[in-house]
């Protein structure tokens, strides 16, 4: 009972603590540890963070901060050493196509084309459509991602901001409930990058999945966000700010730019990782 | 319509990206040749052949010196000067009876060459007219239910060649079909892998012949009903056991080492664990499996020999070993032709290989 009490303390601190028909995910006090020989390195402690229907959250922190760590917690990839994380108020039990992953890198099976990577999740969650149904399914999202040009083409045979197109396809194409995104778009050219912001959430404005996604840069956390999410530093990191994003969608860079809050949030957030 | 023009389009594409990938395998099998590109890799590969053969021919001209002398100086001594004189005009005139025996030269190398050529040509012809002349007694024992004759002569170098290819092929394929799943089911289970670790360490350095001892040991004994020859079954099943642990190792190891990101994907789709293995680890294992394949053929080929040569199968390895015993005055030309057969035929089975692992998987980088 003691600890129920301090958890719902921290969530009023936080200015986090949202009516759970609300709530899309929901992570309470979840915490990491790395054995190491020199004994255990806590990565994260204490952190909650709920994360509403149809939102887009945006994480940044520095380099090693357990942003990581988190988003693949989330996604069922890494053990959970403590607290819980919830989809919908169902604690989660390893991965599942309930949570779209895109990777940092693309991580396309190479030996594939465009469209059977796509379809190689698509077969998985709609097993009952006809593989025609399937087809389309997996054709719609390439050609939302401007690929519909190289549906045929091998993943290697593509370029890298074509890659990450094809894993936002693949992504969105098993209709997740929650999207996490762990520096999608971190390796590409700020050109490339841009595009990509634009048809990724030109997609999500369109299927208002919930999404979670990580970045270094700090425009980018404005652009895309109803909310941005800073972290304190590890080791022990946890939520450390929260910032909203007040700006109407759909949003144009321009618009965005030209915003008088804009500046005013970048500091916020400039401040908070210069600390 | 917009639909159907995409299509089209993608139709294209593939197209072209079929006659890419052809262009590049031909591009990969044939150098360019301008400029320096000629001079690398047709001029320098040709002068460094003439220059090889001409170091032979004077290597081989230096031993049969010594080899002649020697001969002169035996028959001076033991039979006296006009034996040495008859000796010496002897060697001088070519005569086959009285030539020393060392290092051929080249010139009598491609002799040989050519004369198992004709050789082979025929034994060809005999081998024609013969199933021509019993083509009709064959047909009537046939209709009888019995055997038909078969042609029983001597087999020509090119048959030998062909037996060997079998040989080894039969081989390959036994390595392949063993080595290839159980290195799979080793490289899944971490367990597996420590438990067959030792075994496979201490099977992978042992010797052909003890191989080919340990499978004639077996397999005389399974065979002792049927009057079939079991020379083959025991060399080949002998050169697969020999020639598998390279892919046994390579599949185990390319199996377990897949990338990670790719079984995280296969996680987050939540993959059954067939799909797993046929769809991700499977084609990103090829390429590790397939360089182990190459070692495995190239092994086959080389361990094939010796055992060809103890198991008294036909085929390369035993023509070797008869042109030795036989002491014949071309024996050792015909040695030397069969080495060079050996070798240019592994070349080959190499490439080829090599372009099959181009062409089925998809890391375009592998190379000699």
């Amino acid at each position: 009972m003691q600890v129920e009490e301090t958890v719902e303390k921290k969530y009023h601190q936080n200015g986090i603590f949202y009516p759970s028909e609300k709530v899309m995910l929901d992570l309470r006090d979840l915490k990491k540890i790395y054995p190491t020989p020199k004994g255990d390195y806590v990565v994260l402690e204490h952190l909650n963070l709920q994360i509403l229907k149809e939102e887009f959250v945006t994480i940044i922190g520095h380099s090693g901060c357990g942003k990581t760590t988190m988003l693949s917690m989330i996604a069922g990839l890494n053990v959970i050493s403590g607290g819980n994380i919830s989809v919908l108020g169902n604690p989660i039990k390893g991965p599942g196509p309930d949570r779209g992953v895109i990777f940092q890198a693309p991580s396309l099976m190479p030996w594939m084309t465009a469209l059977q990577n796509v379809m190689l999740g698509v077969n998985r969650v709609f097993p009952h459509a006809t593989k025609g149904q399937r087809k389309d399914i997996a054709k719609y999202y390439l050609q939302k991602v401007g690929l519909e040009l190289a549906f045929n083409k091998k993943a290697a045979e593509l370029s890298q901001g074509e890659q990450q197109r094809v894993g936002i396809a693949r992504a969105f194409a098993i209709k997740p409930k929650v999207l996490l995104l762990d520096e999608p778009f971190g390796m590409l050219d700020s050109l490339t990058r841009g595009e990509l912001q634009d048809i990724l959430i030109e997609i999500w404005n369109k299927e208002k999945i919930t999404a979670v996604m990580i970045t270094h840069d700090v425009d980018e956390a404005i652009f895309l966000a109803d909310r941005v999410v800073m972290m304190t530093s590890g080791p022990r990191a946890k939520i450390g700010d929260v910032l909203e994003i007040a700006f109407e969608r759909p949003r144009s860079r321009k618009a965005v730019l030209d915003h008088d809050d804009y500046y005013k949030y970048r500091k916020h957030l400039i401040d908070f990782l210069e600390h | 319509m917009k639909q159907s023009v995409a299509v089209n389009k993608s139709e294209e594409l593939k197209v072209a990206g079929m006659l890419k990938t052809l262009l590049f395998k031909i591009n990969f099998t044939l150098p360019r040749l301008d400029g320096k590109g000629l001079a690398r890799n047709l001029l320098i590969p040709v002068v460094s052949i003439i220059l090889f053969i001409v170091l032979w021919h004077f290597g081989a001209k230096a031993l049969f010196t010594i080899e002649a002398d020697y001969k002169i100086q035996k028959a001076l001594t033991e039979q006296g000067q006009v034996a040495a004189d008859l000796t010496q005009a002897c060697i001088d005139s070519g005569d086959i009876s009285c030539q020393p025996n060392t290092l051929p030269s080249p010139a009598q190398v491609w002799a040989s060459f050519n004369t198992l050529i004709a050789d082979h040509k025929v034994i060809s012809a005999d081998k024609l007219a013969f199933r021509e002349k019993t083509a009709a007694i064959n047909e009537k024992r046939i209709a009888q239910g019995k055997e038909p004759i078969t042609y029983t002569g001597r087999p020509s170098f090119v048959d030998q060649i062909f037996t060997s290819l079998k040989t080894v092929f039969a081989g390959f394929v036994l390595a392949f079909l063993i080595a290839v799943p159980i290195g799979v089911i080793i490289g899944l289970s971490k367990t597996l892998r420590n438990s067959f670790n030792w075994l496979i360490q201490i099977f992978k350095p042992v010797s052909p012949v003890v191989w080919l001892l340990l499978v004639f040991m077996i397999v005389k004994t399974m065979t002792k009903d049927s009057n079939q020859d079991s020379a083959f079954i025991i060399s080949f099943i002998s050169v697969g056991l020999c020639a598998m642990w390279a892919t046994l190792v390579n599949t185990a190891m390319g199996v377990s080492s897949v990338d990670k990101d790719y079984i995280n994907v296969a996680k987050v789709l939540k993959l059954g664990p067939l799909q797993k293995v046929f769809k991700v680890i499977l084609p990103s294992s090829l390429p590790l499996i397939f360089t182990g394949l190459r070692i495995t053929l190239s092994v086959a080929w080389m361990v094939l020999i010796a055992i060809e040569l103890l198991a008294q199968s036909p085929g390369l390895g035993s023509f070797v070993w008869e042109e030795f015993q036989n002491g014949a005055n071309d024996s050792n030309s015909k040695i030397i032709v069969a080495m060079f057969v050996i070798g240019i035929i592994g070349f080959l089975l190499d490439r080829i290989m090599l372009i099959i692992q181009n062409t089925v998987s998809f890391n375009k980088n592998a190379t000699a």
